[in-house]
């Protein structure tokens, strides 16, 4: 690493660190109901949404209800969504006449989108229509941000309130949550994007004369369009002289904006953050990166101020950003060595765009899968083993580094309730979290918020790597093919929705085993953490005292991130050991599949 | 508990090793989820090593492993349970079947014991055993409680007040009382104990109901984890382009979960639970429930009683003040003249204070021409008179509240000094209380009685503060002296001029604000406190009513015991948390001897067919079976080796939760991480010295 990178990184965690009480303690003022500067603007519009949809903003929803509200509002999301696609052909805005999308991917789509996880099977710019991208797409990016920061409300307001029945209103916090912090925010984004060069119109693509005509070889079709094999049974090869290119256009800026700041991650075209129209220059891509980590830390403190233990809150920041920290170190000293493979150059540029490097890139992996965003200016796959491994890694805790918005926090925080119950113990007092006991409703929930992901990540994988739907989608032989296997399923399970690459997954067999882990990695948590929040609200609360198990010193801190490691590890160390981590051990010995 | 009770260690264990043969009876095995696995696992190897070609040295050893695992947490229980089987069956032999001496129209019936009925009377006398708990409703007696308590001295029970409760299978040493039976046979305080003995531990409380479910639960995971391995292994063998490398076969995969899984503190909750109640039964008190222990620990304030608790239980003469120009060994000969006859312990303090400070000798009470005044309600004073032997009264001492004095002075024509106003002031304000001397019409001096707090009491609370368990003390005197006690013993709040409808609202007022009280009583009074409280602790020498209200019993009737009973509760949740947190830390260095023993040839790069992955074998162990072996064997030792700790309990230390949290973790935690490693590690050197393993 040079200066340059030094100071980069120097800038990113400074800012992250230094705006993360500014924006944290707007979002608590927003959420408390409080004024805020912009409230003049916004009130009035608040209330024209409550009038318009019919809310009572004041009435106030049980667990089970805000649940329902979640569930119901996603699912009508999904159906729509679907509905978009499939008829996409008979809409308008679709200058290239894209054809409706079949139902597999576009419910593959539908419940990425709608899950907050935009795993995207499909390339933006190849099968997308301007209309499906913005009324659909777009829309979904800030809804799915906003039920996410509703959940991780309601928790909030379940550890806040005592002898409670109700965790507020679920139709109040997405309208306030869009309102006041989605909109606003990615309107200053786009426009500094769009300032960079990210695009922003309804145009035709472009075609392009190519200055160097490009010659390759491929497979011959038959009239039918059917692929030709020659008698030997290997495919008759034909050459094919490429001398165009056509220049996707479309209203990018607007959606990337909120695909960093709602940690949604899905490009508007497909390569994501590594095309030149969706990350021009290293100024956005730095803006990216902090656009992915901003709401979701600007939320612990948030958290911190809404539970009033700010300490507590700064204890889970620093977790996390241990967190990132290492997984950034250990990535960046594996793409520092030499790799025999690729006759032992350093840097390895193979896979990372030019514009960024190798630091920015490795840093944006690593924000990217521990936020849930999983936009990619890279392909992880081509990372070094063990510096794939960390993104990976990063997916398989849950994506709680930072987290997506609101999943990350009440991720982490069933982590901390895990951790509380364990550990609490020892100081002589059965569990008990800021005030409220943790009892077997509470720890049977919080398990089962962490096993969800866990099982489906390793009985997904399981089946994909020993059926031939699954196999069929390697682009890949050997471990690394089981890494790309691990990776498409911790994304799904976990909402993250960036690939390793290498993966197909348009097909049948991927499109519908991950959209599942998609919608039960997403629902099946919320369930489990409304749960929690519900008997957490009916809880009396118990005053701290000396005796109570401290949640805001350094030693809580140890703990959870030793725990969080730990647990993580004994989920996932064998699996591991059979993918990224034999890979290393192979590559080393110049050995590649 | 004394050592009528105690059994050896030698006798609890062999009991033990039968108990955890009969507890292998799979209807035992169900209650716990954890074990169940390890029990199913053992019977799995077990028929496996009859199938064709698989009755290996390795598969024996693994399946004898798998079933010493289960046996070892069957003996853990086994042990926890011993002593509490040896108490109830000693309580059970003291049931009596004697007569009962039935009162029925004041004439005695002789019947037998076990047909005694509630409400009717009975009547014992020297010798007789009592047949059934009751009231005494008429007479006092010295009883032998030994049977129950342990405590061969004799205790002291009367009709009337908070002693009344007799109990059956004690017996009466003097004396005749008639005793109303309260409860009869089947539902006796004995019986009651016995069912406390053994009940207790029957239920799961619900702290071990919660951590069950997390046990369970990552168990549920690490079956995951290990099922979906052959999975992930045989996708890299066959892109390695090897077969039968890896080493997936069924017991390795069994000794893997077993091997995962929490059995450590799977096998030792139960026996943790039990020995926490035993901990408490060893020190005299019994508990209605585990929960009541579980709650104990979680107490956040106790309700204490000045008297008994916090001080001895009098007050001590500590000083005498006299008037101005009174010579101080006049007041305190004085002071010891009216307390001669005073034989209250007070008095007698005074009578001590007065000879141990000033030399003066006790004197006998045939002073010539003397007669004593007794404190009565309306004096509110006593003291002596001298005669003139011919029925004339020469002189009058006197001792007493200072306003009964000022008043008695007054009347013979004296003046009450200003100093001694201001001295009797003073010590009421120090918590103290003033006895004012008169000698005819002119005052002496005052007397400070004062209430002496227990020794090391103060240190004790201070422990509690850190503990972060606060005390509150109820006392009836007035706020002035409450507070003053209240300072020198450093409890943190107090009641004074407290009514026994004040320690139940203040009970409700803490519960209301989120917090568990603990308290100790004795009296009927008490009864509904002792209900409401989180833990209720009734002394046996109470009323029947306060036993059955409290959720246990002291049967040494030490009101110091609550906090006892706090640290024992604590130390309970200490133990479990530990003994989590070390099972789970275990895994790690359990993976390390595993894995590359499973997939250590994959990929083989070298001549002796070792792969990449065989570097994550840095214990060095020597052979794939040695290490999965060592693993296993490790796993199921380390449950007998932490069986003490069980039952023991974790070392208590009264120290702030933070601190408690960084010791504790260091030792479990990172203990839990490294001494699996060491220990694997000799296993292994073991096993390969004597052959066991290639």
């Amino acid at each position: 690493m040079n200066v340059n990178d030094w100071v980069q990184i120097g800038l990113y965690f400074g800012l992250l660190i230094g705006l993360t009480p500014l924006l944290g303690g707007y979002l608590a003022r927003v959420f408390q109901g409080e004024r805020t500067l912009l409230s003049p603007v916004l009130a009035p519009v608040e209330a024209l949404v409550y009038r318009l949809g019919g809310t009572a903003p004041d009435e106030e929803m049980s667990w089970q209800r805000y649940f329902r509200a979640v569930l119901v509002f996603n699912v009508l999301g999904i159906v729509s969504l679907m509905a978009l696609q499939m008829t996409q052909g008979h809409l308008p805005l679709n200058p290239q006449q894209f054809p409706n999308v079949p139902w597999v991917l576009a419910l593959n789509t539908a419940v990425s989108f709608i899950t907050n996880t935009n795993w995207q099977a499909y390339a933006g710019e190849s099968t997308m229509s301007y209309f499906t991208q913005m009324t659909g797409l777009a829309v979904h990016n800030f809804l799915s941000a906003a039920s996410g920061i509703g959940v991780l409300l309601a928790v909030t307001r379940g550890l806040k309130r005592a002898a409670a029945k109700t965790l507020g209103n679920f139709w109040v916090d997405i309208t306030r949550c869009t309102l006041y912090v989605m909109l606003p925010l990615s309107v200053v984004l786009a426009l500094a994007l769009a300032s960079q060069g990210v695009v922003q119109n309804f145009k035709a693509y472009l075609p392009a004369a190519l200055v160097e005509p490009q010659t390759t070889q491929v497979q011959k079709m038959d009239d039918k369009g059917n692929p030709v094999n020659g008698p030997d049974g290997k495919p008759v090869m034909v050459d094919q002289t490429v001398d165009t290119q056509s220049i996707p256009e479309g209203p990018a800026a607007s959606q990337i904006a909120i695909k960093h700041l709602g940690t949604n991650g899905g490009g508007f075209f497909g390569q994501n953050s590594a095309h030149p129209f969706e990350n021009p220059t290293p100024l956005t891509n730095f803006l990216e990166m902090l656009g992915m980590v901003l709401i979701p830390a600007g939320l612990v403190y948030m958290f911190g101020c809404m539970v009033g233990d700010k300490r507590h809150a700064w204890c889970l920041f620093a977790v996390m950003l241990v967190l990132l920290l290492g997984e950034f170190g250990v990535a960046m000293w594996a793409e520092s060595q030499p790799n025999p493979v690729t006759a032992n150059v350093v840097p390895q540029m193979e896979g990372k765009e030019q514009r960024f490097g190798v630091m920015n890139s490795v840093l944006f992996a690593c924000a990217t899968t521990g936020t849930s965003c999983g936009a990619v200016n890279a392909m992880h796959d081509s990372f070094q083993p063990l510096a794939g491994l960390m993104p990976l890694w990063n997916l398989m805790l849950g994506c709680i580094v930072f987290g997506g918005v609101g999943a990350g926090l009440y991720g982490i925080l069933m982590h901390v309730l895990i951790v509380v119950f364990i550990a609490g113990l020892m100081v002589g007092r059965t569990p008990e979290y800021l005030g409220k006991k943790i009892q077997a409703w509470e720890a049977a929930w919080a398990v089962v918020a962490i096993l969800v992901p866990n099982s489906l990540i390793l009985l997904g994988s399981a089946w994909a790597c020993s059926s031939t739907a699954g196999l069929a989608g390697l682009g890949n032989a050997g471990p690394h093919g089981l890494s790309e296997i691990f990776y498409g399923y911790a994304s799904a399970a976990n909402n993250n929705g960036s690939a390793f690459a290498g993966l197909s997954p348009n097909s049948n067999f991927y499109n519908l085993t991950l959209g599942a882990a998609m919608f039960l990695g997403r629902f099946g948590v919320i369930f489990a953490v409304l749960a929690i929040a519900g008997s957490m609200a009916a809880k009396k609360t118990v005053p701290a005292s000396a005796g109570t198990f401290p949640v805001n010193g350094p030693t809580f801190a140890v703990v959870l991130l030793g725990i969080i490691i730990i647990v993580g590890a004994l989920t996932f160390f064998p699996a591991l050991c059979l993918g990224p981590i034999v890979e290393h051990g192979l590559m080393v010995l110049g050995r590649t599949f | 508990m004394s050592t009528k009770f105690a059994v050896s260690y030698s006798t609890l264990a062999r009991q033990a090793v039968v108990d955890s043969f009969k507890k292998l009876n799979p209807r035992d095995q169900v209650k716990n989820l954890v074990m169940l696995v390890v029990y199913a696992g053992a019977i799995i190897t077990t028929v496996f090593l009859f199938l064709p070609h698989q009755f290996t040295s390795f598969n024996l050893q693994i399946c004898l492993w798998l079933w010493f695992t289960s046996l070892f947490a069957n003996f853990a229980e086994a042990m926890a349970e011993g002593r509490g089987k040896a108490h109830a069956n000693a309580l059970r032999s003291m049931r009596t079947n004697s007569q009962a001496r039935k009162l029925v129209n004041g004439q005695e019936v002789s019947v037998p014991g076990s047909e005694i009925k509630t409400g009717e009377l009975f009547v014992c006398e020297t010798g007789n055993t009592i047949p059934a708990d009751g009231e005494i409703v008429e007479g006092i007696a010295t009883v032998d409680e030994s049977a129950i308590t342990g405590e061969s001295a004799p205790v002291v029970r009367e009709s009337g007040g908070d002693r009344s409760a007799v109990t059956g299978g004690t017996r009466v040493l003097s004396d005749r009382i008639v005793v109303r039976v309260t409860a009869e046979a089947g539902n006796s305080f004995l019986d009651r104990m016995i069912g406390m003995i053994e009940g207790a531990r029957r239920q799961k409380t619900p702290n071990e109901i919660a951590l069950n479910i997390l046990l369970v639960s990552l168990t549920a995971l690490f079956i995951l984890v290990v099922v979906t391995l052959p999975a992930f292994a045989k996708y890299n063998e066959a892109a390695a382009g090897q077969s039968g490398v890896v080493l997936t076969s069924v017991p390795v995969l069994l000794a893997l979960i077993v091997c995962l899984i929490p059995t450590t503190i799977g096998g030792l909750l139960s026996a943790i639970g039990i020995a926490g109640i035993d901990r408490l039964m060893r020190r005299n008190v019994l508990a209605t429930s585990g929960r009541a222990v579980e709650a104990a620990g979680d107490v956040d304030v106790l309700l204490l009683d000045k008297t008994g608790t916090i001080t001895i239980g009098n007050r001590m003469a500590t000083e005498f003040v006299p008037a101005n120009g009174v010579a101080i060994n006049d007041l305190a000969d004085a002071a010891q003249l009216a307390s001669l006859a005073d034989e209250t312990p007070e008095g007698r303090s005074i009578a001590v204070l007065a000879k141990e400070k000033y030399g003066l000798r006790g004197r006998e009470m045939a002073e010539p021409h003397a007669s004593f005044v007794p404190f009565t309600a309306q004096t509110r004073m006593s003291g002596i008179d001298f005669g003139d032997g011919a029925g004339g009264v020469t002189r009058r001492i006197r001792k007493g509240a200072a306003e009964s004095i000022r008043v008695h002075v007054e009347q013979a024509g004296g003046t009450f000094p200003q100093n001694v106003a201001d001295a009797v002031d003073t010590i009421a304000r120090s918590g103290g209380t003033p006895l004012v001397v008169t000698d005819n019409q002119n005052v002496l001096g005052v007397i400070h009685l004062k209430d002496i707090v227990k020794g090391g009491i103060k240190e004790r609370f201070a422990q509690l503060r850190k503990m972060g368990v606060r005390t509150v003390m109820i006392t009836g005197d007035n706020a002035l002296t409450a507070a003053a006690i209240a300072a020198e013993a450093g409890v943190d709040d107090f009641i004074a001029q407290a009514k026994p409808e004040d320690k139940l609202a203040r009970i409700r007022a803490e519960q209301s604000g989120g917090r568990l009280i603990a308290m100790i009583g004795d009296g009927t009074n008490d009864a509904p406190a002792l209900a409401q409280a989180d833990v209720g602790v009734a002394m046996n020498t109470g009323t029947q009513a306060a036993r059955e209200a409290g959720n246990m019993v002291d049967l040494d009737s030490n009101p110091t015991k609550l906090i006892e009973v706090v640290e024992i509760g604590k130390q309970l949740l200490m133990t479990r948390g530990a003994l989590t947190t070390f099972s789970i830390a275990n895994d790690v260095s359990k993976y390390f001897a595993i894995l590359p023993a499973m997939f250590g040839m994959l990929y083989a790069v070298t001549a002796a067919g070792h792969g990449p992955l065989d570097k994550l074998n840095i214990m060095r162990l020597h052979s794939p079976e040695s290490a999965i072996l060592s693993a296993v064997v490790f796993n199921a030792l380390i449950i007998v080796a932490l069986i003490p700790l069980a039952l023991k309990g974790v070392k208590y230390q009264p120290l702030g939760a933070a601190v408690i949290l960084r010791r504790n973790m260091f030792v479990y935690g990172l203990g839990g991480i490294i001494i699996p490693f060491i220990c694997i590690k000799l296993i292994d050197l073991l096993l390969v010295a004597v052959h066991l393993a290639p």
